[in-house]
């Protein structure tokens, strides 16, 4: 009965010995000859500006919402495709309604323009470059 | 003692007891969430166990799909309100809000 | 062998649980209620779930502890000390949460739970819950679509109001 999730426990054990072999056979036998430039976070682009420790946009959080519900569409719809042929045209109409409905959500927040990602510092950056031209 | 119901159940009220902990004494509104989560999942861990052992086939185990969903569905509720208030008072402190307006 | 692993999951979902409720910082609690997560969805599997224990790992560690922890870094500044919450009140309500725990448990383990010995072989759930959403459960899960849409559309008008109102 468990033997069923044995492949399952392995490729856990495999994953977590993986990345724990890899960070240490880096961390033993790689070189350590780094100086000021080769630790700054872009090694090779630009200084970086402000500091990473400020709070994220809200957006972010819409993003993350909408991907909830379509994780919960995939929750639903998984077990229904197992069974499709028994449920035939029934289910199929059930499935649509539900799918109907929760593309409604999704229509909203895309109307109320929640997945427009340009943000006001593009905006002010515009505008002031703008008031520079003219 | 051969692992069976007592022990399952034993766990969900320990993990039960934990979020109530933390729904009680933090002060911070999205740890008293964790809680509320914590709470949902030994719920969860109940009635998965009364459908095996109860033998009532694989009722309890749809009850939890949608207790998973209704979970969903109330923190993405109840993280817009606290993204709501801390816009607002500046604090998640859920001893300060204590006004319905500013 | 059952019992080992049982204990197991059991450990790490008490384990982090109680790391998530006593940690004085609150991104600790948010990574380690992603292994208390990983351990209920272990329960689940002894439990003869599997379909719950993929879709608890699927929405809980994909969708809900992600939310939180979005919720986490748009409330705190990482580096502040605020990170640090406060607690109230632990001496009234350990004794409360104490006396929960004790009831709860012993109750659990007084009554004689009725066992009927489960007729299903442990195969795969997912055909037969499908068949449960598509026949028995079907108005919970049509009504289930609804209460997802009217909570997205109610926090996408919670979190965004205050926008159009500094504007």
């Amino acid at each position: 009965m468990l033997e069923q999730y044995l492949p399952i426990g392995f490729m856990l054990l495999i994953g977590i010995g993986f990345g724990l072999v890899m960070g240490k056979v880096n961390e033993w036998f790689g070189p350590k000859n780094s100086n000021e430039i080769k630790l700054s976070t872009y090694e090779s682009g630009m200084p970086p500006v402000r500091s990473a420790h400020e709070r994220i946009s809200v957006k972010f959080y819409m993003v993350a919402m909408l991907f909830i519900l379509f994780d919960i569409e995939v929750v639903f719809l998984y077990p229904w495709a197992v069974n499709f042929r028994e449920l035939g045209w029934f289910g199929f109409v059930e499935m649509l309604v539900f799918i109907v409905i929760l593309m409604l959500g999704f229509l909203y927040v895309w109307k109320k323009g929640a997945l427009e990602w340009t943000g006001e510092r593009t905006k002010t950056n515009n505008s002031l470059l703008n008031k520079k031209v003219v | 003692m051969q692992v069976g119901l007592t022990h399952f159940l034993i766990v969900s009220a320990i993990l039960f007891s934990l979020g109530l902990y933390g729904v009680i004494t933090r002060r911070n509104a999205i740890l008293v969430l964790m809680g509320v989560e914590l709470i949902l999942n030994s719920a969860n861990i109940n009635f998965i166990a009364f459908s095996k052992y109860g033998g009532m086939k694989l009722d309890g185990q749809a009850a939890a799909v949608f207790v998973i969903i209704l979970a969903a569905a109330e923190a993405a509720v109840a993280l817009a309100i606290v993204l709501n208030i801390y816009q607002r008072f500046k604090t998640v402190n859920v001893d300060e809000i204590s006004k319905m307006k500013e | 062998m059952y019992d080992l692993i049982f204990y197991f999951f059991a450990l790490i979902t008490l384990g982090s649980g109680a790391v998530v409720v006593f940690s004085k910082n609150i991104i600790y609690s948010a990574f380690s209620l992603l292994f208390t997560f990983f351990g209920v969805a272990g329960i689940y599997v002894l439990l003869n779930a599997d379909f719950l224990a993929v879709t608890q790992l699927l929405i809980y560690v994909g969708g809900i502890l992600v939310l939180l922890l979005f919720g986490v870094m748009l409330t705190n500044k990482v580096i502040d000390v605020e990170l640090k919450t406060g607690t109230l009140q632990t001496v009234p309500a350990s004794m409360i949460v104490a006396a929960t725990a004790g009831v709860l448990c012993g109750v659990f383990y007084i009554t004689d739970w009725r066992i009927v010995p489960s007729t299903m072989e442990m195969n795969a759930t997912t055909a037969e819950l499908g068949n449960m959403f598509m026949t028995t459960w079907l108005l919970p899960f049509e009504i289930a679509s609804v209460v997802l849409l009217v909570a997205l559309v109610g926090a996408a008008m919670i979190a965004r109001k205050d926008k159009s109102m500094q504007n």
